[in-house]
């Protein structure tokens, strides 16, 4: 775990960010912040609708805040060019609730895409870089496949050997597992966990998926209705928690906590 | 005794070769200028306010209102504009002239909808990965569309050769005017039976082409 005077990878100092255009428009970060330390995984809980997917997609200006800062290894997104932007979305790598990788690409050539539109690896650096990235993931066997002969967990697993092949200081994933069953889901946490022991990369994880959180993150942060009512971190299971999510939360921190999961999917 | 149907073949052969030549500059233009118009079209409607590119709209406008006119009439409105730009209204070279300004937009709104098609979630990865627009066009977006353009294209084709039929009516030459003069003024049934065959076949040909390409790219 970071030390707590490290200084912060990812600082989001009062967000607020509305998506879609014109009338359609709606504000769903209302003030938001989250500090996240080098090294750390930190978990992001809120119910539906209480602005996960949008508080990570503007940790990379997918959706651009109307106001605050989103400041990244020291560097204030919103300020910089697009041409900074793209170099520094380099460092933010990013995993979604689908896998999103290209049809029509092969496993090999989906996990290059990012290596090969900044062009700063010549051709075998490259393809070591692709296959240590399938490797890390298990993927490796299956460099030559099409995306939709693998199952959604093996497409999953790609999806995160491509955020990882441009080699990201930060990995955003959101609600990686919600589209996998409870057994491929947890195998996913694993994996992100053992890619955090491996390569330090700091993560942010929006997940529904509760006791997942529990196990994996240091830091956990609280959404309710745009704004980051709590964070804390899930292990320390005494202090008292302001919302009910975080006193969930705090529950499948405890041994009772991960007991009762346990029999729950071992019922 | 002389058999009219075998000598009237060789004009036949004359006519297919001016329609294929209608066929080559209708749908390269339409390749060439419609599908980038297509993408400055998808790009101007996912754009943050596309009511503000004004450009845009009249593309988009200009676009609609030829391919609502039916092509008989585009191509009689456009024989000055063809006159201007071929220096005559006759042969399959000026034919090409109203073929093309058809042909344009009907590509290029088929190119729009198609990269409309492609999962927004895939244009959100390119993005997150720092490609610009034009990576994501390029590295992305034609990449997935690749089995609908294929599609669309072969719909093109198929759309050229019936607009380029239509010219014989003002002397485009080509299938259109040998049909014109053998079966609407002669109206020799066999002549008939027999283009309206050879029209299917090449039809059939095109569309069955179109349809194994798009499958053999189409790796979803």
């Amino acid at each position: 775990m970071a030390h707590p005077s490290a200084p912060h990878l990812l600082r989001l100092d009062q967000v607020t960010t509305s998506i879609g255009a014109g009338g359609a428009s709606r504000q769903v970060l209302r003030g938001a912040t989250l500090h996240v330390a080098r090294g750390d995984i930190c978990g992001v809980v809120g119910a539906s609708g209480a602005g996960k997917s949008t508080l990570l997609r503007t940790i990379n200006l997918l959706d651009v805040p109307d106001s605050g800062t989103v400041v990244v290894a020291g560097r204030d997104l919103a300020q910089l060019p697009q041409r900074d932007l793209r170099a520094a979305r380099q460092d933010i790598g990013m995993v979604f609730q689908q896998p999103n990788l290209l049809a029509n690409l092969d496993v090999y050539a989906n996990v290059a895409l990012p290596l090969r539109l900044h062009g700063t690896l010549n051709p075998p650096r490259l393809r070591r870089r692709v296959l240590d990235c399938l490797d890390l993931v298990g993927m490796g066997p299956h460099a030559g496949a099409w995306p939709a002969r693998l199952s959604a967990g093996q497409q999953q697993r790609v999806a995160i050997a491509r955020a990882l092949a441009s080699q990201p200081a930060i990995l955003l994933c959101d609600a990686p597992t919600s589209a996998l069953d409870a057994a491929t889901a947890r195998a996913l946490f694993e994996l992100l966990r053992a890619v955090n022991a491996d390569l330090g990369v700091t993560m942010v994880v929006a997940s529904h998926d509760l006791p997942a959180l529990a196990g994996l993150c240091n830091r956990v942060a609280v959404l309710v209705d745009g704004t980051v009512a709590e964070t804390f971190d899930p292990s320390d299971t005494t202090a008292p928690r302001t919302t009910p999510l975080g006193r969930e939360l705090a529950f499948y921190g405890t041994e009772a906590g991960v007991l009762f999961h346990q029999g729950v999917h071992h019922a | 005794m002389p058999d009219p149907f075998l000598d009237l073949l060789p004009e036949l052969g004359n006519a297919l070769g001016q329609t294929l030549t209608m066929l080559a500059i209708g749908v390269t233009a339409a390749i060439v200028l419609g599908g980038p118009l297509g993408i400055l079209l998808f790009l101007a409607g996912i754009g943050p306010a596309p009511t503000q590119r004004p450009l845009a709209r009249l593309a988009g406008w200009t676009a609609d209102t030829i391919r609502t006119f039916p092509f008989a009439v585009l191509l009689v409105a456009l024989l000055p504009v063809t006159r201007m730009i071929a220096g005559t209204a006759i042969g399959p070279l000026a034919a090409a002239v109203p073929l093309s300004i058809a042909a344009v937009p009907w590509f290029a709104r088929g190119v729009e909808q198609t990269l409309r098609d492609v999962p927004r979630g895939v244009v959100d990865a390119g993005r997150a990965m720092g490609a610009s627009q034009l990576q994501v066009v390029l590295h992305v977006l034609l990449v997935e569309a690749r089995p609908g353009l294929v599609v669309a294209l072969a719909g093109l084709v198929v759309s050229v050769l019936s607009y380029a039929a239509v010219t014989g009516i003002v002397g485009g030459g080509g299938i259109g005017e040998f049909v014109l003069r053998y079966g609407y003024e002669r109206f020799d049934a066999d002549i008939m039976v027999f283009t309206v065959a050879l029209l299917a076949a090449l039809v059939q040909v095109i569309q069955l082409t179109g349809a194994r390409w798009a499958r053999r790219v189409d790796k979803r």
